[in-house]
């Protein structure tokens, strides 16, 4: 008959997931609890327990919740878009940059003719001379670059779903 | 029999068959490449990833693999999701920035009602859509073999 001290009551998802005795020290425990299989177990999809285990035992310890949690981003990110993953995310971040830079440019080139037209009067050469040197510092308008070669429409469902809230991990 | 193999096979030391599905993604002149992921995805993932895709999908899937697996090996703690938290921040910044231009010229155009800065405003307006006009026609190359970052 099985001993029942062979049986962990308390194994954490990890190794619930792969079958094996939870022992005090083992490094998935404190990040991959027993009420949170599914974070786990897309862990264990998309990078696998091993390497798991390898990338945690290279970081310091204090360090291991936020690995845990980016590499459980990724993993979601992956499974959700198998082609580009949070790769996805991050063009559509950056698009979404170059175009508040260009707003941002456009807005600054206004302002300063607001300020220009105000402080004195111009002329209407002195206007379209302006206007031209202020369009000339904008940013050129991007057609998306590495963003059109997702052709997917990942990044498009994406957009409806926030990133992923990383409550824990200090935003920069 | 060696002289064949693609990266994969050369570092997992087996026989690189004509239907490898790693090697037209992991070539051998290039073994960093595979090292990296394999690194960090393992072999055997990425093989079932791949082959869970169409064939015309499976190179942008290995070079977002690659890259992935790049930004997790130079930061281990976040990855790319580390660049996912910078661009927040970047456009956290603008947005804020824009909204306090936005509100500074508003504030100007209330104050000053000039026909000399309407005009100029106009002028403004047709040279932006001068140039909009422009850039419809511009094309960018892609990028995602080069990094985009």
């Amino acid at each position: 008959m099985r001993s029942q001290e062979s049986r962990s009551t308390s194994s954490c998802a990890a190794c619930k997931l792969l079958k094996r005795r939870c022992t005090p020290n083992c490094i998935f425990a404190p990040h991959f609890r027993s009420d949170e299989p599914k974070k786990f177990a897309k862990v264990h999809k998309v990078f696998g327990a091993s390497n798991v285990s390898k990338i945690l035992i290279e970081v310091p310890e204090e360090q291991r919740e936020d690995t845990v949690n980016s590499l459980a981003y990724e993993a979601e990110a992956r499974l959700r878009d198998p082609v580009y993953g949070c790769i996805g995310d991050i063009a559509l971040l950056q698009r979404k940059m170059i175009q508040l830079q260009h707003d941002l440019a456009l807005a600054r080139a206004r302002l300063s003719l607001y300020a220009a037209t105000d402080s004195a009067g111009i002329s209407n050469t002195d206007s379209d001379q302006f206007c031209t040197a202020a369009l000339g510092e904008f940013p050129v308008a991007c057609g998306g670059g590495f963003m059109d070669s997702f052709s997917q429409t990942s990044y498009e469902v994406n957009q409806d779903t926030h990133m992923y809230d990383f409550s824990q991990i200090p935003y920069i | 029999m060696s002289s064949g193999r693609c990266a994969a096979c050369r570092y997992l030391r087996r026989r690189c068959t004509e239907d490898c599905i790693l090697s037209p993604y992991f070539p051998s002149n290039n073994p960093q490449r595979f090292v990296s992921v394999h690194r960090i995805y393992g072999a055997s993932n990425v093989t079932k990833l791949l082959l869970q895709l169409p064939t015309h999908l499976r190179a942008e899937a290995a070079d977002s693999l690659y890259f992935e697996a790049q930004c997790r090996l130079e930061d281990p703690v976040y990855g790319c999701v580390g660049l996912i938290f910078m661009l927040q921040q970047q456009i956290h910044a603008a947005e804020s920035q824009l909204v306090k231009t936005q509100a500074e010229i508003a504030v100007m155009k209330s104050q000053g009602q000039n026909p000399e800065a309407q005009q100029a405003e106009q002028d403004f307006n047709n040279l932006l859509l001068q140039q909009s006009d422009n850039d419809a026609a511009l094309s960018f190359p892609n990028q995602v073999s080069s990094g985009f970052i």
